[in-house]
């Protein structure tokens, strides 16, 4: 067993260090919860240029042959600077399914694209009834000639307003089992599809997304017909995980902003961060954080070595759901009045910190989940 | 990063399981219960005399101690052995020896490394920790046992207390004040004593979950001063440092996985309120997870901890994450053992009717102890909020 940091993971994160708190202030993050794409081109042409767009893609496709590992602990230090914009759903939703499962033409046509920064995307998985399960995909898919007719609704779908392409979760047979399900990636200009912005408490960018006769060619499929639903299993293992590492980032930004209020605040002409009240509340932030972290990371490790993951990914979101949501009550409490004030950035964290919580899958569904691959 | 055992610790935890196995005395069943009666005491040192014979209570050490070169030089090996041993209920004395021995190693004077490490290592020896007194529990600086100077010798007089002196301890490690005039923590100094000296009195108490903890006497109790672990009145660090090696949250973590495989195959056969197997029940089902779930945390940190340990890192923030979390899971897993059971959680261990042999509620009501003795839960909270987070001190 070994805990360090390897060389080049050790200079990913000094880079995003830098790279973060230069580029991505707290100013930054609220000008773009006000723009209607969410961020700006510029930023995104300096992800490419950092070559974190293609990190964790196949050198043969211009990506950096990095592991899932080293995309999580990237992701952890997004979450810490709560980086805006359509990482996530481009890189994680859509990008590493297509560099795992695509076809070799795929591979060609989307990877280097989204790698240099010129390709957005992402994943149309959800619908109104917001389940993760294969129940979940009623979007259906019908067979007409050489292509597929997509007709249904999603909802939920991160980034749809600036997604150049979409991978589709859909159904070509009926029922709610694993079977059945088909994964089609579909141009978001195509005839038929609609898309309109919700509103979100997070300022993320979710859209509601409608289905209707919208043409889906054969090639366009992601794996095989009917196939769909172990690709989405292992994407929504990655996204479960990817969400804990952002989480462990905005959790410790969480609790450094805590840590240095109560060492600055005077009541009762002491800092009250030497008030064991705070204190514990404290420790109790820090004991929850690095309990995500430490789990985060052994399921991190475990899906970038291709290893069975799925009780370490229900464990790791399962407790990350629950211990982010603790952190950021507890650096509410601490904070006082000033902690819920707009003004103030730490409610910048607590709102995403919360719609993290419950994206692919919340406490209550991971432990079941965790009781299942328990046998009981 | 790599959470995988090295080709060379994977080796050693499956020969340490095959041959703990091997050697668990006939028809063992365990030590939940009380670990502590005589008769689990004598199945015990018979077994340390087996595990010292084998090498394996100096794992780690340097070989002119009594310590292996290879593979079991490895820092980690003694976690690794001990989480084998808690996973298997192995009759293994928890009395601080391997934490001790190491402390001798790093502070100790060649002529204490050749007195005492090759001992410890053949387990002549067993320990009791002297830390605690009536009067000084976390406030542990504020002790007033005294040593004082008089020839070649230190002459000790005070109380000590929650300790397992009474299971018939050979030797004490013991704290005790040596200046008055210094601010206190300056003044404390770490002492090897024999608890036959003329002048130590053990008693002990008795436990509400069972088991007992010793009481010591010291009325003018001399102590050699070739005794003296590191320089007078600079035990305190020495002695905290000891406090941070104790057993990890590693076999603590072995520990609860063991206890909730159990729960897990009880829930499957006791009927819940609705006449179902209670594990069945989805408020059950989510106890059992959320547990199976920060098992595994305590398992992944407490090796963090080793291998900062190993790496020379302090961690001291991190044991006593651990230690909290460590304590609060199994809490949290004799409860959901006691929730299980619903009424004959109430049935003593001598009724017929009890679950388990009384296993399940003598588990619940020892592990009060475990948010307390080695640390209080919220000393360890104080800790991580000063050491770890730099707070102010209060």
């Amino acid at each position: 067993m070994e805990f360090n940091l390897s060389e080049t993971q050790q200079l990913l994160l000094n880079s995003a260090r830098s790279f973060l708190e230069q580029e991505c202030p707290s100013t930054f993050v609220r000008a773009m919860e006000e723009d209607e794409r969410g961020f700006t081109p510029e930023l995104w042409e300096r992800l490419a240029e950092m070559g974190w767009l293609g990190l964790a893609f196949p050198e043969a496709y211009g990506g950096a042959g990095q592991d899932f590992l080293s995309l999580t602990m990237l992701l952890e230090r997004m979450g810490r600077f709560l980086l805006p914009g359509p990482f996530f759903s481009t890189v994680v939703l859509a990008g590493l399914p297509i560099a795992e499962h695509g076809t070799e033409p795929q591979k060609r046509q989307f990877l280097p694209p989204m790698a240099d920064g010129e390709l957005l995307m992402t994943l149309a998985l959800t619908e109104p009834s917001a389940r993760y399960d294969p129940g979940g995909i009623q979007l259906q898919a019908s067979r007409e000639g050489d292509q597929y007719l997509l007709n249904g609704a999603k909802l939920f779908v991160p980034n749809a307003n600036v997604a150049d392409h979409l991978v589709v979760a859909a159904r070509t047979q009926e029922g709610t089992g694993s079977e059945g399900i088909t994964l089609f990636i579909v141009p978001s200009n195509a005839h038929g599809v609609s898309q309109r912005l919700l509103w979100t408490v997070a300022s993320d960018r979710q859209s509601e997304m409608t289905f209707h006769n919208v043409q889906a060619p054969r090639d366009g499929m992601l794996g095989e017909v009917h196939q769909g639903w172990p690709i989405l299993e292992r994407v929504l293992q990655q996204a479960a995980v990817a969400k804990c590492a952002e989480m462990v980032g905005q959790a410790e930004a969480m609790l450094g902003m805590t840590v240095s209020y109560a060492s600055q605040r005077v009541q009762f002409g002491h800092p009250i961060g030497s008030f064991q009240a705070i204190q514990h509340h404290c420790a109790n932030m820090a004991i929850d954080l690095e309990g995500a972290r430490a789990i985060t990371s052994l399921a991190a490790w475990r899906l970038a070595q291709g290893l069975h993951a799925e009780r370490e990914v229900a464990y790791a979101k399962g407790w990350t759901s629950d211990a982010v949501r603790r952190i950021a009550a507890l650096a509410h409490q601490c904070h006082g009045a000033i902690g819920f004030t707009r003004e103030y950035d730490l409610q910048l964290y607590s709102r995403r910190a919360k719609a993290n919580e419950v994206a692919f899958g919340d406490s209550d569904f991971h432990r079941e989940r965790v009781a299942l691959a328990l046998g009981i | 990063m790599d959470f995988q055992f090295t080709p060379e610790q994977a080796a050693f935890r499956e020969e340490a399981a095959r041959w703990i196995k091997e050697n668990l005395p006939p028809g063992w069943e365990g030590q939940e219960g009380d670990p502590e009666s005589p008769e689990n005491i004598q199945v015990a040192r018979e077994f340390r005399k087996r595990l010292a014979a084998k090498g394996w209570l100096a794992l780690g050490w340097p070989k002119e101690y009594g310590g292996s070169t290879g593979r079991n030089a490895d820092p980690m090996a003694q976690v690794v052995f001990d989480e084998v041993c808690a996973s298997l209920d192995a009759p293994v004395l928890d009395d601080s020896s391997q934490p001790l021995g190491e402390t001798l190693i790093t502070y100790g004077t060649e002529q204490q490394k050749s007195v005492w490490l090759k001992g410890i290592a053949e387990g002549r020896w067993l320990w009791a920790q002297l830390y605690s007194e009536p009067g000084a529990g976390s406030d542990l600086a504020s002790l007033q046992t005294t040593a004082v100077e008089e020839g070649d010798e230190f002459v000790i007089n005070g109380s000590k207390t929650w300790n397992s002196a009474y299971i018939g301890a050979d030797m004490g490690f013991l704290l005790a004040r040596t200046s008055t005039d210094t601010p206190r923590h300056r003044g404390i100094s770490l002492l090897l004593v024999d608890l036959k000296s003329p002048g130590i009195q053990v008693s002990k108490l008795p436990l509400m979950g069972g088991g007992h903890r010793g009481l010591v006497y010291l009325d003018n109790v001399r102590v050699p001063k070739a005794n003296l672990v590191g320089e007078r009145d600079r035990g305190w660090s020495i002695a905290l440092a000891l406090l941070d090696r104790e057993r990890s949250s590693v076999a603590q973590a072995a520990r609860c996985q063991r206890l909730l495989e159990r729960l897990i195959a009880l829930g499957k056969e006791v009927p819940g309120p609705d006449g179902r197997p209670v594990a069945s029940n989805p408020v059950m089902r989510h106890r059992l997870a959320q547990a199976a779930t920060e098992v595994e945390i305590l398992r992944v940190l407490g090796y963090q901890v080793t291998w900062m340990q190993g790496q020379g890192y302090i961690a001291t923030n991190e044991a006593s994450i651990c230690k909290v979390l460590g304590a609060e899971v199994l809490q949290k897993v004799a409860l959901i053992g006691m929730q299980m059971i619903g009424l004959y959680q109430n049935l003593d261990a001598k009724e017929r009717w009890a679950p388990l042999r009384g296993q399940v509620a003598s588990l619940y009501w020892s592990a009060f102890t475990e948010s307390v003795s080695g640390g209080t839960s919220e000393i360890n909270r104080n800790i991580i909020a000063t050491r770890g987070l730099g707070l102010p001190r209060g």
